[in-house]
This record gives structure tokens, C-alpha cells and sequence, in this order.
């Protein structure tokens, strides 16, 4: 008798079983062929109605992950479904439901306009183009670029062309919609309208499910209902950003900001017992110190390691866990040093 | 305003309806965009009128007869679609791919073989513009006189010519889907020897019959040699084969660039997202 292997998806707007994919890399000589991991045995289940985020550094498998969902890439193993269908076997039930924004895309013909643009790919959908221009007009008013409409898109800033690219993704009303770093290469002002409108789609309709890829903590924060934290193709935490931050609780952390006399020896502070991370950076001419401590007990010796040091102390501020911490105390690394050891060439290759 | 997108319901069509819907979206940045760059004139009709001139004077140079003048104002205007097919359909999916349009194209529920169809459908509107300023120009500047017995069976052969040649673009484009910067090298080694083997510049005949067989692959060669014996007087001593057997194969060529593009392109995409070909270039 066959046995129906297929997971009850109903409620589920992704879920994934084990993904892993695995590319393989033409290496300097010839007929070479190496293999990197990008995902490896991902397990997801993201519940309609919500705003997933999926965080983590430069080439740590989001992008992969995205490509698979959407039907751009075969997984190597495991299975995926997007509303409730498999997007390897399924894939034509899959794409009606889906769309994709992507920070930084170029995507559309600089010769046509913002509104011409937005109409072809309506037509891609089978958006009737009446409908098509009524939603167009809407959604560039929304997100204010209605003034634009007849600007030719070769002719926009970055910024209005990811706003003209966030409309054609929210256009066509998708069930399911994938946004690959939304807010990429934006100013703050762009950012913070993006983000408005992201998260008053969402508010309109309880049914609407994003997952979004970010590697700015305070996005992810900001906009997640839950967050999984995804480093080197594992995913290795996924809760709501609170009980992420609940879980390095315990520890306590402090800003300091410093003039030190002479050049400030940190592997002193980072020996001493009960000190568990430090993070330290020029601003604004003094020496700004990041350090989670055990407990706050640990407070004292500390300064008297700065004061030993001739490190003067021109402020301290006890700060809440942020996003940061919690991938910190994962990987153990600030995400900003692991996509700069990515980029020295830690990993082989510079795509996800 | 917010309310309307939450509360109006989004109708969107599917099947046949979905597939027009998407060769018109794709032809339109083809038919309306490629006119707004008016630097087309320069290019794309006085550069061809250039080398027309060279060959209408070498023609009247050596006292070739009269209708060679009008083969080559032809040949010059069939030239302008074998440049299109070439630079705007063949390529054109590593172009997308560079520019990020390719994978929206795949998300979509839109067939990638309407995709295909409206780039190949937007290309020749927009290419018939432009041969048909290189005939009217040639045609006034070297006198060209043409004598249509036909015009009905000249204007199918025309259409057949179109269909199996876009066809042809359709079917390489899907090759061309797992190839990166190679395709811009392929496109470049293809462009001269058909210019040859179609026999823009002079009657097919003249390559022999055994290479003129082999060219009659291209149907820019077949076509072209029935619309010379359709239009000229002398065209039909001229002509290659006779033209209802050229339009026979015409005919067969157009179905079997079409089938071919069809598998290829479902084959080559699935291959392609194995490789994880359709949004990197190299892997």
C-alpha cells in the first residue's frame, strides 16, 4: 500500500525537509571541479500570515535558499514546498502564487517608463491591464512614486528604481513574496519608506506571507515576526527576535566610550575572568568598547584595567541584547568580521 | 487608498489567455522602446545603405545585369532581421540573465516559450521598420525596378521566411540559455558566414549546388532566393530551386525550429536550474 510521505502544508506558506544544495565550482585548473556547500539540511516552517526573516552575512546560503523557493535552482537534497506545493515537482502551481523583490536589481527596460515596465510584467501574471493600471497607479501613490510614473526607468536613482521594483513584486498580490535584501544600497530615508510599506502590506491582509533576507539586524528587528539566524548554509536559531535576544539575557553589556593615553592593550580586557566578548572601534576621536560581561560584578575590574592602562572614561552605558549579540554568541564572530573574512577570500567563492 | 489593495481582488488570467497576454508584454519594449533611440537611423539603416552602395557599384562596375542592383537592395533589407535574430533573440537570454530579467521571467507563471514568442514577434515589427526603410531608400537611390507577378504567394513567402527565421532565433536562444559571456563570441562567429552562405549580396545559385543545399538550412537563403524569383524578371532564371518546393521547405523548417525550441527550452531549463545556470553565469 503506498504510504503518503507528503507533510500536511495547509497552514504552511514554506516549509522546507532537510535542504541542502551544493555547488560545484570550476577550480584554476583545468577540468577541476570543486564543491562548495551553500545549504546544508535547512528545516523551515513558516506559518501563513507571517514576516519571516532570514538573517545572516554576505554568502551564508540566504540567497540560495530564496533561489530554491522561487524555482530558480534545483536543490541538491531534501524537498521545499512554497503554498502548499513542491517546488521542484510543482513548480508551475508554485510561480502563480510567488514573487521576488531583489536589493539592487536592475531588472525591467531603461527605455520604458516606471508605469510601462510595472504593466509588462502585470502581463506576465495575467493581470488584465485595466486592472493592471489601476493597481500600478495605487501602489506608485502608496509608495510615492506616482510623479515618476512616465519617468523612463533608466533615468531613476537607485532608490526610486528599488521603490519601482518593490511595486512590481507587491503588484501582483502574491501569497508568498520573497524579498532578497529589500532595502540594499538604499539611503536611510528610501530604507525607512520601504520599510513602512512592507509592513503596512502585511498589516492589510492576515493571509500575506513575506520572507525576507537581511543582513541589517535592525531591519530584521524591526519588521520579523520570527527570525532564523543562517551562517555558512545552517541555520542555527530561529525564534521571534525577543526570545532571541531573551537567550543572551543573562549576560550584561556595556558601551564605554574611552581617551586613551597611549594605544590600548584589548587583549588585557578580553583575558580578564568573566569577560566573554569585546568589541572595540574609533568614533568621533575616542575609543568606543563593546564588552559582554558574565555578570555585572565583573563591572570593576574592568575599569581598573582601563585606569591601569591610562584609558580615561568618558562615558558607560549598559545597552539591551540586540540581534548582533545573539548572532555573536552563535558564531562567534560580529557579522561585519565574517563578511570581511568572506571577502578576504575565506570562502572560495564570492556568490552565494 | 491603502484599503484598495487589500480589499480589491486581483483577477488574473491563465492558459491561452495568459500566453497572449505575454507575447504582447514582451513585444511591447521591443516594438515602442527600440523606436525611442532614434540613433536606429544611423545604424540600422543608413550603415546597411553603406554597404549596399558598394556592392550596386561594383555590380554596375562589371555591367551585371540590372536586377542585381535589386538582389542586393533585398539581401541588404533581409540583412537588418539576420541581425536582429542573431543580436536580439539568440543572445538575448544571457542578456536578460545579466540584467536580472530572466529570473523573473522564470517566477512568473508566464510560459518561457511566450517569452520567447514576444521577443521574436516585438523583433520583427520593429526590424520590418527598418528593412522597409532600406528597401524605399534603395529603391529610390539605385532605381530599382521590380516586376511582382505574384504578390500573395511574394507576401507568404515573406511570412514563411519570418516564421522559420524567428523560429530558428527561438530554438538557438534556448541553447544560448546555458552559455554565459561564450555568447556574445558565437553570435560574432555566425554573423559573417551567413552573410555568405544566405547569399545576401548575390543569387544563391552561384555558391554551387551542394553548398547552396547545405545553406538552405538558414532560411534567410531559401527565402530570400524565392522572393528574388518572385520580384524580378530575371529572378527565376536565377533562382536556386523552384519556389513552391522552396516554400515546402520553408514550411518544414518552421515547424521543426518551432518543435525544437519548444523541447530544448523545457530541457535546457531544467538543466540549467540543476546547474544553477539560470541566474550565474558561471558555476
Amino acid at each position: 500500500m503506498a504510504v503518503n510521505t507528503e507533510p500536511n502544508l495547509n497552514h504552511l506558506a514554506i516549509q522546507t525537509e532537510a535542504l541542502s544544495r551544493i555547488y560545484k565550482i570550476r577550480g584554476a585548473k583545468k577540468g577541476e571541479l570543486r564543491e562548495r556547500v551553500a545549504l546544508e539540511e535547512v528545516n523551515l516552517s513558516v506559518p501563513r500570515g507571517e514576516l519571516f526573516g532570514l538573517l545572516g552575512p554576505n554568502g551564508a546560503g540566504k540567497t540560495t535558499l530564496i533561489k530554491i523557493l522561487t524555482t530558480l535552482l534545483s536543490p541538491t537534497r531534501g524537498r521545499a514546498w512554497v503554498a502548499g506545493f513542491d517546488v521542484v515537482r510543482e513548480s508551475e502551481k508554485v510561480r502563480p502564487r510567488i514573487n521576488m523583490v531583489s536589493g539592487g536589481e536592475t531588472s525591467g527596460y531603461g527605455l520604458l517608463t516606471v508605469r510601462e515596465n510595472l504593466w509588462m510584467f502585470a502581463q506576465f501574471y495575467g493581470i488584465p491591464s485595466r486592472q493592471a493600471h489601476q493597481r500600478i497607479q495605487t501602489l506608485l501613490e502608496m509608495i510615492g512614486l506616482a510623479d515618476r510614473a512616465n519617468t523612463k526607468s533608466s533615468d531613476l536613482s537607485t532608490g526610486l528604481r528599488q521603490k519601482m521594483n518593490i511595486v512590481r513584486g507587491f503588484m501582483t498580490d502574491p501569497e508568498v513574496l520573497f524579498l532578497d535584501e529589500p532595502t540594499l544600497g538604499l539611503d536611510v530615508q528610501a530604507a525607512r519608506e520601504v520599510r513602512a510599506f512592507i509592513r503596512r502590506w502585511m498589516d492589510e491582509n492576515p493571509n500575506r506571507t513575506i520572507l525576507l533576507t537581511t543582513h541589517y539586524m535592525q531591519e530584521a528587528e524591526e519588521l520579523c515576526d520570527r527570525v532564523a539566524i543562517i551562517h555558512e548554509g545552517r541555520i542555527l536559531a530561529c525564534d521571534t527576535p525577543t526570545h532571541l535576544k531573551q537567550a543572551t539575557q543573562h549576560e550584561a553589556i556595556f558601551q564605554l566610550w574611552v581617551d586613551p593615553e597611549q594605544a590600548l592593550n584589548p587583549l588585557a580586557l578580553e583575558n580578564l575572568p568573566g569577560v566573554l566578548r569585546l568589541h572595540h572601534q574609533w568614533m568621533n576621536g575616542g575609543l568606543q568598547i563593546e564588552i559582554s560581561l558574565a555578570e555585572e560584578g565583573v563591572l570593576p575590574l574592568v575599569i581598573g584595567e582601563l585606569e591601569r592602562q591610562r584609558a580615561h572614561l568618558r562615558s558607560l552605558q549598559k545597552r539591551q541584547p540586540s540581534l548582533e549579540d545573539v548572532f555573536v554568541q552563535l558564531v562567534g564572530l560580529r557579522m561585519e568580521e565574517v563578511e570581511r573574512e568572506h571577502s578576504n577570500g575565506y570562502h572560495p567563492d564570492p556568490q552565494e | 487608498m491603502s484599503t484598495v489593495m487589500a480589499t480589491t481582488p486581483i483577477h488574473k488570467n491563465s492558459g491561452w489567455r495568459l500566453f497572449l497576454q505575454t507575447v504582447i508584454g514582451r513585444a511591447y519594449p521591443r516594438v515602442i522602446g527600440q523606436q525611442r533611440e532614434k540613433s536606429w537611423m544611423i545604424f540600422e539603416v543608413l550603415l546597411p545603405l553603406i554597404n549596399v552602395a558598394a556592392y550596386v557599384y561594383v555590380y554596375r562596375a562589371i555591367g551585371a545585369p540590372e536586377d542585381y542592383v535589386g538582389f542586393v537592395v533585398i539581401g541588404g533589407a533581409m540583412i537588418a532581421f539576420w541581425m536582429n535574430v542573431l543580436w536580439s533573440m539568440s543572445s538575448q537570454l544571457y542578456w536578460e540573465k545579466e540584467q536580472g530579467n530572466l529570473a523573473l521571467y522564470i517566477i512568473s507563471p508566464a510560459p518561457l516559450m511566450a517569452i520567447l514568442l514576444g521577443m521574436a514577434v516585438g523583433g520583427m515589427i520593429a526590424t520590418l521598420l527598418r528593412a522597409s526603410a532600406i528597401i524605399a531608400l534603395g529603391t529610390w537611390l539605385f532605381n530599382v525596378r521590380y516586376v511582382v507577378m505574384n504578390p500573395w504567394q511574394l507576401l507568404a513567402v515573406f511570412v514563411l521566411t519570418m516564421v522559420a527565421l524567428y523560429g530558428l532565433g527561438m530554438m538557438t536562444a534556448s541553447v544560448f540559455l546555458l552559455f554565459s559571456r561564450e555568447a556574445w563570441h558565437y553570435v560574432n562567429l555566425a554573423m559573417e558566414p551567413v552573410y555568405l552562405l544566405s547569399g545576401f549580396y548575390f543569387p544563391l545559385k552561384n555558391l554551387g549546388f551542394w553548398i547552396a543545399l547545405g545553406a538552405s538550412i538558414i532560411p534567410l537563403s531559401l527565402g530570400l532566393d524565392a522572393m528574388r524569383q518572385l520580384a524580378f524578371r530575371s529572378g527565376p532564371s536565377l533562382g536556386f530551386l523552384s519556389v513552391p518546393l522552396e516554400i515546402g521547405v520553408l514550411a518544414v523548417l518552421s515547424v521543426v525550429f518551432l518543435v525544437a525550441a519548444r523541447w530544448l527550452l523545457k530541457t535546457l531549463e531544467r538543466l540549467a536550474r540543476e546547474e544553477a545556470r539560470l541566474t550565474e553565469n558561471r558555476r
